[in-house]
């Protein structure tokens, strides 16, 4: 029950990636999944509530112990039911940060920083306590207890807490789920540099579409305990076998290049990789040659054989028709436009019209874009 | 004077016996409240209903048992005399028993509603944090459950300085050696010495009061330094 010394922990190789498989059954309950996962950048478990993120997240961490389980994190065993091996959680080097913060009641927020900081070695802090709390922006919380932090200031300690013990995987299970709107926005920024400074794999749980298309690099889609989808966020958001293509809402996320800023306009230019092609939005300045990522839904974009003149849109891209999908009576294209692939939706009597076909060049109009980051 | 040397010999008998009663006690309590609050085994409603006798059972009856299983026939009464350390019976030690049986429910009900008020969540958060159980136990559990810890163990000293039944029946009546203040006052009454007795019952009568006292304004009050 209680284990001291570390068990002996067999030889595995490292392929910088992980890999994780699990079996959890109860009455009325089954996960089984897996799972091979890039070692970098932010993987988001996305699902319906019941869906088994949670589970999956649990047994990552080592809170729950699967029937069958095996887990490799960069070359570290944590997990193999096989070999009768299984890493406790106070012995895994993960960072949890659980939906309600759950910070120690009894310890103020330096306290609670400080808890897991002084139970790893000197030699693997990583994370200075002041890097964290910069990062965080809870400098000027030290000395408050829990009780007397907001729900999103908490959230912001559970995650500070979380990476001042330098994990080599950092689990957030639904860290702004029990935010109101007001307080999401106020923590997903930090979410964000995360994300940007620090190179921790992240496991990002959720069912919120918009966090994940902010978040997530790698995007895992869990049904019912099963695993329906995993791969790079971007390709998944696009196919149609899925719910997210699928759905009155689909959209495309696209990762560009801030390029300008008009002033007098208000308006800011994106460069996007791998072509020439510029989107513009309505945005205050953002420092040239900063990536950024932005959204686009598949019913702000409408097509023209020619290009539209004397047209409202700041938008019209030169893009190429990649492949359809009809929906009864609309029709959901992929375009690319250089690297970039972008979402399309038009009617079935409009598609006929333009008579398209596959490899076609075509002009998107695109009447919104949004701005997911930074 | 109004307290003879009998009187003050029982009521330092009477104070040790219940300190030494409440120390042994949270040792004990506490793994059984732990158990007891975590646990998903069928054994948990057996368990807690053996533990909860000595609320509803006359102390006699405990006293019987324990009279019967710590005597020289008894089977730890053979025990502890192969061990040669003789019989418990008519023994201070034999009080101390008797007392943990008596008072346990009053130790481990506090203990285990406090650990069930904390929860998992604390304890996965330590986890999560590289502490391991024991650590967590020290570090997180056992101030969290601090209340908890103060009203069992005033509970237990008090329950154990008002005992009188389990006292008579496995200790006699022993001046400086078994006869505490319950006794002694029965002693005082059985004498026709109604003085001597009104000094002792009143002063168990104003330690009750404070006890309580104590007892409900740290449960008013929110988290004190006691």
């Amino acid at each position: 029950m209680f284990g001291f010394g570390k068990p002996s922990v067999p030889a595995v190789v490292d392929d910088g990636r992980i890999r994780a498989r699990f079996l959890v059954q109860h009455p009325g309950f089954r996960l089984d999944v897996d799972l091979d996962l890039p070692g970098r950048g932010v993987s988001a478990l996305f699902g319906h509530s019941g869906s088994g993120k949670t589970s999956c997240l649990r047994c990552f961490a080592g809170l729950d112990r699967p029937q069958q389980g095996y887990l490799q994190i960069a070359g570290e065993l944590w997990q193999d039911s096989a070999r009768g091996f299984f890493l406790p959680a106070h012995q895994r080097a993960i960072g949890y940060v659980f939906q309600d913060a759950n910070l120690f009641p009894h310890l103020s927020v330096r306290g609670n920083l400080q808890y897991g900081q002084r139970r790893i070695p000197t030699a693997q802090r990583k994370v200075a306590l002041d890097q964290a709390l910069e990062l965080l922006g809870i400098g000027h919380l030290l000395e408050r207890m829990p009780s007397a932090l907001s729900g999103g200031e908490r959230q912001r300690v559970g995650i500070a807490r979380a990476l001042v013990t330098s994990p080599r995987l950092l689990l957030m299970d639904e860290p702004l789920a029990s935010l109101d709107l007001k307080r999401k926005q106020e923590v997903l920024p930090y979410l964000q540099r995360l994300h940007e400074e620090l190179d921790v794999p992240v496991l990002y749980v959720s069912h919120a579409p918009d966090e994940v298309a902010r978040l997530a690099d790698h995007l895992v889609l869990l049904d019912e305990g099963q695993v329906r989808a995993s791969g790079p966020l971007k390709e998944l958001l696009l196919r149609a076998d899925l719910p997210f293509a699928s759905e009155d809402d689909a959209e495309a996320v696209i990762d560009g290049q801030v390029c300008g800023h008009d002033a007098a306009y208000g308006l800011l230019e994106l460069q996007l990789p791998g072509s020439d092609a510029r989107l513009r939005l309505p945005h205050t300045a953002v420092a040239d040659g900063q990536a950024v990522r932005v959204k686009i839904k598949a019913r702000d974009v409408s097509l023209g054989l020619n290009r539209a003149e004397g047209s409202s849109l700041l938008n019209l891209l030169p893009a190429r028709v990649e492949s359809w999908q009809v929906l009864d009576a609309q029709v959901l294209l992929t375009l690319c436009i250089g690297d970039q692939r972008l979402l399309a939706r038009v009617t079935r009597y409009s598609f006929d019209q333009l008579g398209i076909h596959a490899g076609q060049a075509i002009w998107a109009q695109i009447k919104s874009v949004s701005l997911l980051t930074p | 004077m109004p307290l003879s040397k009998n009187d003050l010999d029982a009521i330092l008998l009477t104070l040790e016996l219940a300190s030494l009663t409440t120390v042994l006690l949270l040792i004990i309590g506490t793994p059984i409240a732990l158990w007891l609050a975590r646990t998903e085994s069928w054994l948990k409603r057996p368990v807690g209903a053996v533990v909860a006798l000595p609320l509803v059972l006359p102390p006699t009856v405990i006293g019987f048992y324990l009279l019967v299983s710590m005597g020289p026939n008894g089977f730890f009464g053979q025990l502890t005399q192969s061990l040669g350390l003789g019989t418990f019976t008519f023994t201070f030690t034999g009080l101390v028993i008797g007392s943990i049986f008596y008072s346990l429910p009053f130790v481990v009900q506090p203990l285990q509603n406090a650990f069930e008020a904390i929860g998992r969540g604390p304890l996965e958060a330590a986890a999560t944090l590289r502490a391991n159980p024991w650590d967590a136990f020290f570090s997180v559990v056992l101030p969290l459950a601090r209340p908890g810890f103060v009203t069992a163990a005033i509970l237990a000293f008090a329950h154990t300085i008002g005992e009188f039944g389990v006292v008579l029946m496995i200790g006699g009546n022993i001046p400086g050696k078994t006869q505490v203040v319950s006794v002694q006052i029965y002693n005082h009454v059985e004498a026709m010495e109604y003085a001597q007795a009104h000094w002792l019952a009143g002063g168990m009568v104003a330690f009750a009061f404070l006890v309580l006292l104590a007892l409900y304004s740290g449960r008013s009050g929110k988290v004190r330094a006691w």
